[in-house]
Formats: structure tokens, sequence, C-alpha cells
């Protein structure tokens, strides 16, 4: 580790938390529906949207009406992506000549780019064709992060609501209002100056699709090309992290240098340190918001000295040979050790999924810690509103243990936790342990599921291990050892995203429904307080315990037994 | 709920549509006009010509395997720098395959004359199979061959690598290695 390296991982700390506050006033004047300076641009782009379909953005809907909405417009997201992917070869905007995608494949990636997760199977420049990177992947990488977001505001009036509006029945808000808003006025703004950027960094927006060249040695080489900066861009600021190459943010194509990177890690947790805030604004009770940001900083701080440490250290094996420095296998020069074990450490932290640097070559230990925060649900900030409507669950719980521990009835920024709303969060965080460790189990026992792995020992296991937890996780990072191309992957993995996706995100409707139906109740004396250190230390250990303990065993049978034989040198 | 799925149809699939038209079409198009009116270079891959064709990016790793030039470090990429085939070798760092690779890497460097401890980069293979980059001291390492070789004396060479290097304030030191060995042929000894 160096000095350099920990001023790397300081600076981009402070830079979060500086940016915290702006970027949360912005959000909420969108939860608020208020206008904005870019209103005079795209005012009458969002209402041209909502009179050809036919919608009243003032109108109310409650959380089934929302949750209904939500559904049907991913479906319709996911059949049009299905559809693009599978005609892919009748379509134009193929330079490469791509064929169409095979049904397994289509169904999985369909899945995974409207679940936010952007799991790849397959490697972009030898699949996609330009037309579907930009008209199947990314929209889907908008609309997911701005479904993400709308839901989190969702859940915030849940918390926020004071009383029924006259003469109605209390509504979580409109979910197209949300969608097209967040859309409209965040989400492609930034990305127009962010893709500006990385054009101007070396990332390349074209047609084509390739160009040929001789190298200095004289052999031929083709690189791939494409539409890359306008995807990426949304790729990384709606956490969905799926690469236009196979390399995804290790390609120099997609991040170029030391400053993209930065940027980039920047954008995987800009807009969730800033809902952070918004929700303190919504409840207000700024502290509220403040007091979770540290709760989830102190887990990603901690996250990260321990990947660093352990990337740093380097592979024993390795060093036995002769081989000095930190561990370089699957590492980029430009970046180093710091801003991979930073990267690695962020884009799990957040459900965003990209790398740049190959997980799969991690330490065991310094793997170990990008598949723990898959497991504990991505809420050390998060994807764009999923990390903070999973942490609200986890606050729910807190509240709860808190509650029986005093014996007071549990209350949560001035609304009343009762058995409903307990019941509906363990269900939602029950989800992710109950589908993780059963995929991971059956593919352990089954021909098909073994056939997967590249290594062989624990870090196979590791392999599938870090494939559920991510498609669950909607992460879609990778151990990439793993050839999941198959139709047992595929399948499998395709409906462990939708469960990972959308079965937490209904119970947790459910919950923001029944909050919002609740008397407000200022707190009170005997109220347990909901910011400070006490509370901050109760949301870490809830997560940890609830979240980690689950996941013990399945980690002493990958990462630790995998660093047991690194260090005593048993190779397999 | 059945009065909220029917409510949910028109908006549903209009909505869809549109926002496919916007961000799908419009805005991909849109970045890629203004990108190669503003930074045509980059937007095509920042190529480099040289002689009239081109030969690289300056963003891109290529394969350098002889002798006479500054080599890159080991790639993943299909058969090794193969700009459609990028990515990583994923093998787990107690891989016997892992190992086995490292170990012949570091015999044929030991053959070289490179004495002491290895600069790792020079025996991984990269995340992306395409890192147009060594460390310093990788680089380093290679003088004593790529002077040997070109019957130039080291210093020289010593003098090109030193040249070469990039501290960026926020990323490592690094060299980037066709700048290097264009840097190397431009100095006179083909």
């Amino acid at each position: 580790m160096t000095i350099q390296g920990w001023g790397l991982i300081l600076a981009f700390v402070a830079v979060l938390l500086l940016i915290a506050k702006p970027i949360g006033l912005w959000l909420f004047a969108l939860y608020e529906g208020r206008r904005t300076p870019l209103h005079v641009v795209l005012g009458p782009v969002e209402r041209g949207f909502y009179r050809l379909s036919g919608i009243d953005p003032a109108q109310e809907q409650g959380w089934r009406r929302y949750a209904v909405h939500m559904l049907l417009f991913n479906l319709a997201l996911l059949l049009l992506t299905y559809a693009l992917l599978r005609l892919q070869g009748l379509l134009p905007l193929n330079p490469l000549g791509h064929a169409g995608i095979g049904a397994d494949g289509a169904f999985n990636t369909a899945i995974s780019f409207t679940t936010n997760t952007n799991w790849q199977w397959y490697s972009g420049e030898a699949a996609m064709s330009n037309l579907s990177q930009m008209l199947a992947l990314t929209i889907q990488n908008f609309l997911s992060a701005a479904t993400g977001i709308a839901l989190a505001f969702a859940l915030f009036r849940g918390f926020a609501r004071r009383q029924a509006p006259a003469g109605g029945a209390i509504g979580i808000g409109n979910f197209w209002a949300d969608v097209t808003r967040v859309t409209l006025y965040l989400l492609l703004p930034v990305c127009v100056v962010y893709a500006l950027f990385l054009i101007a960094s070396g990332v390349p927006q074209t047609l084509a699709g390739s160009v040929d060249l001789t190298t200095l040695e004289g052999a031929r080489q083709t690189l791939g090309l494409g539409p890359v900066a306008s995807q990426e861009a949304i790729k990384m600021l709606g956490t969905n992290g799926g690469g236009f190459f196979n390399a995804n943010s290790a390609h120099p194509f997609e991040n170029p240098d030391a400053l993209t990177n930065f940027v980039q890690m920047l954008s995987i947790f800009s807009i969730g340190v800033g809902l952070t805030y918004t929700f303190g604004k919504a409840v207000d009770d700024t502290r509220q918001g403040w007091a979770i940001l540290a709760a989830m900083m102190l887990l990603f701080v901690a996250g990260v000295g321990v990947t660093y440490w352990q990337e740093a250290a380097g592979n024993p094996v390795l060093a036995q040979l002769g081989v000095a420095g930190g561990n370089m296998e699957g590492k980029e020069v430009r970046f180093g050790i710091a801003a991979s074990a930073l990267f690695s450490v962020v884009t799990t932290a957040a459900s965003c999924g990209a790398v740049n640097a190959m997980h799969d070559s991690f330490t065991p230990l310094g793997g170990m810690i990008p598949l723990l925060n898959i497991q504990l649900g991505e809420v050390v900030i998060g994807g764009v509103g999923a990390g903070i409507y999973g942490f609200l669950l986890f606050a729910i719980l807190a509240v709860f243990v808190a509650g029986l521990m005093v014996g007071r009835t549990p209350e949560y920024v001035g609304k009343k936790i009762e058995a409903r709303e307990v019941k509906l969060a363990v269900l939602a965080i029950a989800v992710l342990p109950l589908v993780i460790l059963g995929g991971t189990a059956l593919s352990a026992v089954t021909g098909a599921g073994l056939a997967g792995p590249l290594n062989k020992g624990p870090h196979g296991f590791s392999e599938m291990l870090y494939g559920f937890a991510s498609a669950v996780g909607n992460n879609g990072s990778a151990f990439a050892g793993l050839s999941a191309g198959t139709p047992w992957y595929n399948g499998l993995l395709g409906v462990a995203m939708w469960i990972g996706r959308f079965f937490v995100i209904v119970p947790m409707l459910a919950i923001a429904g029944s909050l919002a139906a609740k008397r407000h109740t200022p707190a009170g004396a005997g109220s347990f307080p909901t910011t400070g250190g006490l509370w901050v230390g109760l949301l870490v250990g809830i997560v940890l315990v609830l979240g980690g303990l689950t996941f013990l065993p399945s980690l002493a049978l990958g990462p630790i037994a995998d660093h047991l034989a690194m260090i005593r040198g048993q190779l397999s | 709920m059945g009065k909220d799925f029917t409510s949910a149809l028109r908006p549903a699939i209009v909505m869809a549509l549109l926002f496919a038209a916007l961000l799908g079409i419009a805005y991909p198009l849109a970045m890629t006009g203004i990108g190669q009116a503003l930074f045509p270079a980059q937007a095509n891959g920042s190529l480099i010509e040289q002689d009239g064709r081109v030969i690289g990016s300056s963003v891109v790793g290529q394969a350098f395997t002889s002798d006479r030039y500054f080599q890159t470090r080991p790639s993943a990429a299909g058969e090794g720098y193969d700009g459609l085939a990028s990515g990583g070798s994923n093998l787990g760092p107690a891989s016997q395959t892992l190992a086995d690779r490292v170990a012949a890497d570091v015999e044929g460097r030991r053959a070289e004359g490179v004495s002491g401890p290895i600069p790792a980069d020079l025996v991984t293979a990269s995340a992306s199979g395409l890192d147009p980059d060594l460390s310093p001291e990788a680089a380093r390492a290679q003088v004593v061959r790529v002077a040997r070789v070109r019957g130039l004396p080291e210093a020289q060479v010593e003098a090109l690598v030193a040249a070469a290097v990039e501290r960026p304030l926020l990323g490592e030191p690094h060299v980037n290695v066709l700048a290097l060995n264009r840097a190397l042929d431009a100095s006179g000894t083909r």
C-alpha cells in the first residue's frame, strides 16, 4: 500500500461527501415535481410524452397501481429488447454482420438489462451490433436506472406523507411522472456532458464497427469501435455496468486513463449518495440522511481497506517465483493496485458491476469483499434507487430490533413500524440468500452447473457463488472465468435476476403504501433516536449480522478455503 | 388489480416506444454527430498514422514480441492483443496454470539477463488484454536487451524510457509502449 494509493481513496471519499448535498437537492426538486432550469428546453418533451401516452402526471397512484404500471413498463421494455436481440441479424447498423442472438441468450440479456443487472454472458465486441448496443441496451440502462430512482421516491413518500390529500386516498406518487422527470432532467442531460468528456478523453463514438491496422511489428490488428461513449456514460451513472466491450471499463476504449477512471467511480456513487440527502429532505430531517450515509461510508471504507491491503500484498505463489510487487494479474498498469481495488469495491457496493480489473484474478480475500458487498444486498451506497430502498429495509429491521431490546414500539422518521412492515422487509431481504445459495448449490451438484467454472478447487466454487450473487443482487460483475453462455446458466441466472429485482421491489412498495397510510407521530422522549453514533453502529451491525452471517458458510467454502490453499502453496 | 392493469397498457407501450426513440436513437446519434465534429481524432479511436498508414491507437495496446522492441505484457485477448476479443486470463491466484505460465515467463526474462525481482506487470496478463502500458520498472528491465539487440548505448535507451514515463495526478506512473517504441525507432537505429 502506498501514500498515493490512500490519497486517491481519501480524495474519492472527500469528493463524494462534497457532492452529496447538491445532487441530493437536485433530486429533491425532481421528487417534489418542481420546475428546474432545464424545463425551458425539455418541458415540452415531458408534456408531449404524457399527452401521447394518455398520462395525467398529477394523479397520485396507490402502491398497487404504482407497482402494476412499473411492472408493465418493464415488461414492455423487456419484450422490445428481446425482439431486437433476436432479430439483430436482419436489422441495420450491424457493420460486423453479427447474427441474431439465440433464444436463451436473448432471454438472459433482456432480463439482465431490464433489471439493472447487466450481467453479460456474451462478449460485446463479438456479439452485439451497434443498433443492439444503442436501441436494445442503452435505453435499458437509462430506464432501469430511472425505475430504481422512481421506486426510491415512492418509498420516501411512504415515510414522508403526513395526511391524505383532500378527497383522495393516500398515494405514493405517479410512476410515469417520476420516471420521465428523472430521465429528462437528470440522466439524459448529465450523460450528454459526460459522454462528451469521455469522447474528448479517447472513448470512441462512431457508427463504424472496427478499424484495421498494421502494427509497428507488421502484424494485423483489428480494433472494435462503435458508439461507445454514449453508452459508457449511462452505464456508469445509472449503475448498470454492462460494457460495450468484453473487458468493460478495463478496455482502454471504455476507460482510457486515470482521470476517466476517477470520474467513472464517482459517477457510480453520485446518485446513490445524493439520494441519502434527498431522503433526509423528504422526511424533513437531513440528519436522517447523513446518518445513513455515515453507516454506508463506514462499511465502504472498511471494504476498500481489506481489498487494497490484500491486493497490494500480492500473490505469495508468484512471489516465490521471483515476482515483486502486488497482484497485477487481471489489472491494468494505468490504474494500478489502488485504483483497481477501489473500483472493485465501488462497483459492488453499488449494484453497478462495471469492472476495471478482473475480479476472478484478485487474491481470495481481496475478491471476497466485492462478493460480500453483493451478498449484503448492495446497500453500501448501492445502485441508483435500489441502494437506498434496500438500506431502508435494513433500517426498518434495525428499529424493530432496537425496539425489542428496550421494549418500545419501534418507529422510524415519525412512522410506527409494525408487524406488517417488518414481515414485508424480512420477505424482501430473505429472497437474496434463498436464491443465491439455492442456485449455487444446484449448480454445484449438476453436470451442467459444474461445466461452468474455469478454475478448479475452491476458486471454481467461488466463481459459481459470485455468479448467482451477482445475478440476484442485480450487480452484473463476474468472476468471469465462469462460462455462463450455456442454457443452464442463461436460464437459471435469468430467473435469478428477475426474482432479485422484482421480489424485492413489490414488498418494498407494499411497505411504502402501508407507511403512507399511517399518521405521522412526532418523536417524543420515548423514541429511539435514529441519528447519531449509536444508531449508525446499530445499522452497521444489522447489515453485517443479517446480511453477512447468512453467507459465512459459503464464504468459508469459497474464498477462505482458497486463501488457505494459496498461502500454503496448494495449487489446483 | 384488473383496473390497474388495463390503465397501464397504453402508457407502458407508448412510453417504451417514445423513450426508445429518444434514448436509443436520438441520443446516441446526436452524440456521434457532436463527437465527430468536436473531437474527430478521439471519436474514431485515437489512431496513429505513420508513412500514410494506420499503425496503432494511442490508447490501445498492441503486441510487441520481438527483442528489438520493448515488449508488452502477456495478453489473454484471443491469441494476444486481439482487438475484437478483449479480456483477462481469469485465472485464480492459486491456479496451477497461472503459476506455470508465470514461471515460464520469469525464466524467459532471466535468460535475457534480468536479475533481481521481476516487476509484476511484466509477467502478468492485464484485465483487457489490450494494456497499452508498462510500469517504468518493467520498461527499465528491458533496457539491457533492447540496447544489446540494437547496438545502442544503454544510457541512451535508458534516457528514452525516462522521457516516456507519464505521471498523471490520479494514476500510476506508466510508459506507453507504442510511444516508447516509436521513439526508439526514431532514434536512428532501425
